[in-house]
């Protein structure tokens, strides 16, 4: 089991959602996360104040897998995500111990 | 010293200001239609469309001081107009509120919302008979004779052009002119947001309406006001009520001081569709807090209405083009703010000028308070949300602009009138150097007693939870 995080552009979000349906993948955690990268921040100007903003509106996806998926969730959210430009993100693969679905107590890959 | 610098640099780009906008008035004196209307009274509608309205024709020319008649019409239009100025009072607490931190959202709208209770209070009982009571002698201060508005009854009548018999109850008028007591006390507000203890405000609310705006209001409006004596035209309140509050939040600046890591720190407003629709509000309210101050509902009114459209509608667009050329971007603060500096600039000549003098007005304003706050931002000094740079720099240039540009009613620069702009620059000078002198004196007593600051800690934390215990937004 591996636990896949994808730092992703937000607009590209409902792409890469439909995308993961369509290879089978059942579930996501998205949530809205700030950061940076290579691509850096901008400025704001208000009233002649100018800001610099570091960070940067991205979407955080997290996506377990079974270890046979992986490579191909990996593929699929690269190809849906990916503009070409600085700022696309980043694909985490991180390994799982364990997972329990709360309801039934199934453990392991039924519980994905 | 710095703050020296930049009232002098002020002064300067005000005054260069003025001469194109002289020049440019002048060219349109001949197309404007300038009303035949010639009586000069100070401050006020000519007599002639008073009369016009209703009394069937009169005999050539009435009476010096007609008794007075009740008119049921500008009755309910003053009414309007007071409760369109009170929706001022929320509307500028949204104003304030989008360009806080949200930490400090709930405080920012307490500043405006509080001193509807406490001038709400202040008004009936001293503040109407300090500005409006008999004069108490040289034109400074009212007499106590309307104290807790004693005397006044629903039968009791007030003549607001001693020329035309047209009157309205005076209660009425204690409340029109009560909104406008408010709302300049909250327009200083701006200027202390995010670091102003609550207790050392509301002391400043109820001690500085008492002896800065009661004392100017009488001088320019009040019976036997010596600014108003003098023949200084201040049509719906440039001098009394954003000169006043623009200068005396720059006094108060003195002893609070910056907001704790200002300028370093990213204090972006926190929600500018908040500040929108403030911006909205604002503007709508000000037809009653403009048009209402021809306190009659008759041609006066009516120009006010439309100057108060135009003159707003060429500052935001001024402001606009202005950032857009400087800095790349025309922003949506930029554009309402500029609004908002043309509501300021046409308060004082908005029944006294013509449609097209106040889009030129309308014009300049936007660029002089564009101007004055990019000064601000070099010279990192911390008013908050620009009271002084809108309202005072809007105040001033209005003020001066009306001695310029005022050929309705009364006679300005461009009337042929230049001594009118040298009334306009005492009474400036008089008020502003008055606001800011008392200001100054209140500002420290309160710095040297309770505090005028919050402690650093609280500060940082937000004064939502440390003043109020309250939070803005609760997931």
């Amino acid at each position: 089991m591996k636990l896949i995080e994808a730092i992703i552009k937000p607009f590209k979000l409902d792409e890469v959602k439909d995308a993961l349906n369509e290879i089978g993948i059942e579930g996501i955690t998205v949530s809205e996360v700030k950061g940076y990268g290579r691509q850096k921040g901008h400025t704001e100007l208000y009233r002649g104040a100018e800001y610099v903003v570091d960070f940067i509106p991205k979407i955080k996806m997290e996506i377990v897998v079974s270890d046979d998926l992986v490579t191909k969730v990996v593929e699929t959210i690269q190809n849906t995500a990916k503009t070409g430009r600085i700022g696309d993100g980043k694909i985490f693969i991180i390994s799982l111990e364990e997972a329990v679905r709360i309801r039934t107590g199934e453990t392991g890959s039924d519980a994905i | 010293m710095k703050l020296k610098l930049y009232l002098a640099a002020l002064m300067l780009v005000i005054m260069a200001g003025l001469i194109p906008v002289a020049a440019l008035a002048e060219e349109k004196k001949e197309v404007a239609p300038v009303a035949a209307a010639t009586t000069a009274l100070p401050n006020a509608a000519p007599a002639v469309d008073a009369g016009k309205l209703d009394a069937a024709p009169a005999p050539p020319v009435a009476p010096a001081n007609p008794a007075a008649v009740f008119n049921g019409a500008d009755t309910a239009w003053v009414m309007i107009s007071a409760a369109l100025v009170f929706f001022m009072v929320p509307g500028l607490a949204l104003f304030y509120g989008g360009m806080v931190r949200s930490k400090n959202v709930l405080s920012t709208l307490m500043h405006s919302f509080v001193v509807m209770g406490i001038v709400g209070v202040q008004w009936v009982v001293l503040g109407y008979t300090l500005s409006f009571g008999d004069d108490a002698g040289g034109g400074m201060l009212g007499k106590l004779n309307k104290f807790m508005l004693n005397g006044i009854t629903p039968d009791t009548l007030f003549q607001f052009v001693a020329s035309s018999a047209n009157a309205i109850p005076e209660y009425v008028f204690v409340m029109f002119q009560g909104m406008f007591a408010i709302i300049t006390i909250a327009l200083i507000s701006g200027a202390l947001a995010e670091r102003i203890k609550f207790s050392a405000y509301c002391i400043f609310a109820l001690v500085w309406t008492t002896l800065v705006y009661d004392p100017i209001c009488h001088w320019v409006w009040g019976p036997g006001g010596w600014l108003l004596g003098m023949g200084a035209l201040d049509f719906a309140g440039g001098t009394v009520v954003h000169l006043s509050s623009g200068i005396s939040a720059l006094a108060v600046l003195i002893f609070l001081g910056k907001r704790h890591g200002f300028p370093t720190e990213r204090m972006a407003p926190h929600n500018l569709p908040m500040t929108l629709l403030g911006v909205g509000m604002l503007w709508f309210g000000w037809f009653g807090f403009n048009a209402g101050s021809a306190v009659s509902a008759n041609g006066t009114a009516a120009l006010a209405f439309v100057t108060t459209l135009a003159a707003p509608a060429a500052a935001g667009l001024s402001w606009m083009f202005a950032e857009w050329i400087h800095s790349g971007k025309p922003s949506a603060l930029g554009f309402g703010s500029g609004v908002v500096a043309g509501l300021v600039g046409i308060t004082p000549a908005a029944g006294l000028v013509t449609p097209g003098a106040a889009i030129i007005l309308g014009f300049a304003v936007g660029l002089v308070c564009y101007l004055a706050i990019m000064v601000k931002a070099k010279l990192k000094y911390d008013d908050s949300l620009d009271a002084f740079g809108i309202h005072g720099v809007g105040g001033i240039f209005g003020a001066i602009a009306t001695g310029v540009l005022a050929t309705v009613g009364a006679k300005g620069l461009i009337a042929g009138e230049p001594k009118q702009v040298i009334t306009q620059i005492i009474a400036i000078v008089a008020a502003g150097a008055y606001a800011f002198i008392v200001t100054v004196i209140i500002a420290f007593v309160l710095d040297k007693t309770i505090g005028l600051r919050v402690e650093k800690e609280d500060e940082i934390m937000g004064l939502d939870q440390t003043q109020h215990s309250e939070s803005g937004y609760n997931m």
